[in-house]
């Protein structure tokens, strides 16, 4: 495929191309290597520690549910895999972090490219005040990419791929905000797939939401599951147990347990585990 | 809870029947802003009463004539425009740009950043006639004559003109234009900037897309303070550009220019006939009003488009 590249804007550093346009399975990291991985990851906010030595592997193209109560650091992990924690002042973090076998800590590491490879949607919609087309184009735009009818194809195929091209076809160039807190949310999903990423960190990507827009949420991230690589962060159990085939339970810091997701609902290797899941804390 | 925790709530007191302090901070901050009315009413009143006559297609196409007793103010009016024009065009780039950097770029500990916020701040309670004399000193003296020297010319950066009063009239608003642009910038949401940097924005093209875009009602704002303060100063320009009287109209940023608050202090004391001058005076002053009035409605208008496009209602 050819990709028309007028780059008009002169940017300061050199721009990664723009990747292919591809609903396939993104391909899976070297056999052997994880998708994604921690290793001994220490996260300190000033005084407050906040990750605590956490080691997991994610496979490539599965979904992970991380689970936990509130301030167990389970949201602070999932930032840790695109350092978007470099954006709070005071952030130590020590240990390793791998995704595809590359390390992401590394002195030198180029963020901006690591954030385009690895996704993020947030527990708030958080559209920009821009048209439809605009928020899904923003990536795309952002990487040099001003061909119209290029961008056209590939906002039209990502708006599908987040199910929600159906419902707002008519309406490209109507602002974002108008559109309901579900739809919003997929269009943040959809704006996230415009530039291709490997993986898609959810962080409570259905918390603000109803249930009947929950349950949207939940079927597109089964849709989405196998060609990418899901984490995401929830509170409520029974979503984790419904959508994830990994889950990983987290406790003041502590990765207590992490395994497939049948297991840790149903027999549970660690008390503290149990105890959570069966509702006697959290 | 139990029955018997209910009994024990104690009654609240009763409220009073007359609630005088209620009453009597109702009756004083009401008076207050009846006065503030009173008083602009009044201005108003005034200028309009006394000026609106005055105010002919003659007045306002014509220039000054018979020392300044009769004829127009069309000199002023266009100097007016140009200057006010200059100064946004100088302004907005140099304001904006700080209040980028102090807000997104700068460590908001490093003393460097306090050192340049408590510069602003003070900047702005400068009165306005020491910025006449620093325009003065250095855009006239130092970097005009430097212009001069270098480019081997006679006296035409080195004096007081167009340019250098706009460049004075900018620097004097540069505090309002950073202070509003910033606090624009703080009010984008923190989502908006993860969103962008989340999809692999670089910083710069999340404070050029996203957060500009966002601020842009704020940084209009500052603009309009800053046209109503710097179409209205007179002490700026005094020494950097205003000229008494000129028989033609400005062509170059090197030129010097008539100004219309300078032309009422001129009218208003530097008359050989002051009460000849009285209906030009007053016609002068409505129309310095209704400038100032009619370059803020305009900014108004487009920072209610532009918030009206940014929450989706267009």
């Amino acid at each position: 495929m050819t990709v028309e590249m007028t780059d008009a804007r002169p940017s300061l550093v050199t721009r990664p191309a723009v990747p292919p346009r591809t609903g396939e399975p993104k391909p899976a990291a070297p056999a052997g290597v994880p998708r994604l991985a921690a290793r001994e990851l220490q996260l300190h906010y000033g005084a407050h520690h906040a990750l605590k030595g956490v080691t997991l592997q994610i496979p490539s193209n599965s979904v992970t549910a991380i689970i936990g109560p509130s301030g167990c650091g389970k949201s602070t992990l999932l930032r840790s895999f695109n350092r978007m924690n470099d954006l709070i002042p005071g952030v130590r973090v020590e240990g390793a972090i791998e995704v595809s076998g590359r390390s992401v800590l590394a002195p030198g590491t180029d963020v901006v490219e690591l954030r385009r490879r690895v996704g993020m949607v947030f527990q708030r919609p958080n559209p920009f005040p821009k048209s439809i087309f605009e928020n899904v184009a923003f990536g795309l735009r952002m990487l040099g990419l001003d061909d119209r009818g290029e961008l056209g194809a590939r906002v039209e195929d990502s708006l599908r791929r987040a199910a929600l091209w159906d419902e707002v076809k008519d309406r490209l160039d109507r602002s974002a905000m108008q559109l309901s807190g579900g739809q919003q949310q997929r269009l943040c999903i959809a704006r996230c797939l415009a530039v291709e990423p490997e993986v898609i960190l959810m962080d409570e990507p259905a918390s603000a939401l109803d249930p009947t827009a929950t349950a949207r949420i939940e079927e597109l991230i089964l849709d989405l599951k196998g060609r990418y690589t899901l984490v995401v962060v929830t509170h409520n159990m029974q979503q984790a147990a419904r959508i994830s085939d990994h889950t990983a339970f987290m406790l003041q810091g502590v990765l207590v347990e992490f395994d497939d997701t049948r297991r840790v609902f149903t027999s549970p290797s660690q008390k503290l585990t149990e105890d959570y899941i069966t509702g006697r804390f959290g | 809870m139990s029955s018997d925790t209910l009994r024990d709530v104690r009654p609240l007191p009763r409220a009073r029947a007359f609630d005088v302090q209620g009453v009597s901070l109702t009756a004083l901050s009401g008076l207050s802003a009846a006065l503030i009315a009173l008083m602009v009413a009044v201005i108003l009143g005034d200028i309009v009463g006394h000026g609106w006559q005055a105010v002919t297609w003659e007045f306002l196409a014509g220039a000054p004539r018979n020392g300044m007793t009769e004829g127009g103010i069309f000199p002023a009016i266009y100097g007016t425009v140009l200057l006010v024009l200059l100064m946004v065009v100088a302004l907005i780039p140099f304001g904006v740009g700080a209040a980028v950097y102090l807000h997104e770029y700068a460590d908001p500990y490093a003393w460097t950043t306090q050192a340049v916020r408590f510069a602003v701040n003070n900047l702005a309670g400068v009165p306005s006639i020491v910025f006449g004399l620093f325009g003065l000193g250095f855009f006239i003296q130092f970097v005009g004559r430097s212009i001069d020297q270098g480019l081997g010319l006679d006296v035409v950066w080195g004096q007081p003109s167009l340019i250098w009063a706009a460049l004075t009239l900018a620097v004097l608003n540069l505090p309002v234009v950073i202070v509003t642009t910033e606090e624009a910038l703080k009010t984008v949401p923190r989502e908006m900037r993860e969103a962008s940097l989340a999809l692999g924005a670089t910083r710069w093209q999340t404070v050029r897309y996203v957060l500009l875009p966002q601020a842009m009602p704020g940084i209009l704002t500052g603009a309009i303070l800053a046209v109503s303060r710097g179409a209205g100063e007179v002490a700026p320009i005094l020494f950097t550009g205003a000229a008494y009287f000129l028989p033609y109209l400005p062509s170059s940023p090197t030129d010097q220019f008539m100004e219309l608050g300078y032309h009422v202090f001129v009218l208003a004391t530097q008359s050989p006939d002051v009460e000849a001058t009285r209906p030009i005076l007053y016609g002068t002053v409505l129309v310095l009003l209704g400038l100032t009035l009619l370059l803020n409605l305009t900014a108004i208008v487009l920072r209610a488009r532009l918030r009206a496009r940014l929450l989706g209602r267009s």
